[in-house]
């Protein structure tokens, strides 16, 4: 099965050359948000500001989030990974904003709880198989000891890029 | 053992979030010896699923009814890792005892 190939020849030729996931532009630290809806909308906002999303991927996103929480409760800091379907991404990247006050995300597979998150990655993916191995990643990167501390302590956007490319680098 | 046993994944799109909990899955009955078929499926689809597939075990990252009549273990800690050495201990009971 071979889905959406037209759509996806941007992402194809981006995928040959080394993929940076996250750009210094793209952070936002220490971000101010009154909720996830506040949040996600925030950093939609520089996803299309840069570009990277259509102007669909805010409403897309939240809308996905009400249905589908990406609240996880990972150790020490917890991390939200809101995202949109493939048709609203025109480039792939990742947002990510560090909450100074952590604000709830509903719990991932649980509708009946919430999770306090300071992390918030909003995943922008062109293609859906290049999401599963991102995912990967970013589940493996979220279970190593520390480095959720890490971000949450970053001081500066670079150094937020510079933990995330040591991480999650995508052939 | 006797035989092959089936599980169902569910997540909200089918793709990311099954694929990497089905990876789970597939290492944890490997380790415990145990031979598995994994399907995976959107939540939405999970009745049909059933019907078709008629799987000893679900695994779901989403919310999925609660009267389906077949174990059914949140794939969540495949994702945060909180949680996740008794997850695995739990599914593979569940693949023997089935």
């Amino acid at each position: 099965m071979v889905p959406h190939w037209r759509k996806m020849e941007t992402a194809q030729k981006q995928s040959k050359v080394e993929q940076r996931w996250v750009q210094e532009n793209l952070v936002i630290v220490p971000m101010q948000a009154e909720s996830a809806r506040d949040a996600i909308t925030q950093l939609g906002t520089r996803l299309q500001a840069g570009g990277f999303v259509k102007d669909s991927w805010i409403p897309a996103a939240l809308e996905r989030e009400r249905t589908f929480a990406t609240g996880l409760p990972t150790p020490e800091v917890g991390v939200a990974i809101p995202h949109a379907d493939v048709e609203h991404v025109l480039e792939q990247v990742i947002a990510v904003g560090v909450l100074e006050k952590p604000v709830e995300f509903g719990e991932m597979g649980n509708p009946d709880s919430t999770v306090p998150v300071r992390i918030v990655c909003a995943l922008a993916v062109a293609r859906s198989e290049l999401l599963v191995t991102l995912l990967q990643r970013l589940v493996e990167m979220f279970q190593s000891p520390g480095v959720l501390s890490q971000i949450a302590g970053a001081g500066s956007p670079a150094e937020i890029v510079g933990i995330f490319d040591h991480h999650i680098q995508l052939e | 053992m006797n035989g092959e046993k089936r599980v169902l994944i569910a997540c909200g799109t089918a793709i990311a979030t099954a694929t990497v909990v089905a990876e789970k899955v597939k290492e944890i009955a490997k380790e415990a010896g145990i031979t598995v078929r994994v399907v995976q499926c959107k939540a939405a689809e999970i009745r049909g699923r059933i019907a078709t597939f008629n799987p000893h075990v679900i695994v779901a990252t989403t919310p999925v009814p609660k009267d389906l009549e077949i174990p059914v273990f949140n794939g969540v800690p495949f994702l945060s890792g909180v949680g996740m050495d008794e997850l695995k201990a739990q599914i593979v009971e569940a693949l023997k005892a089935a």
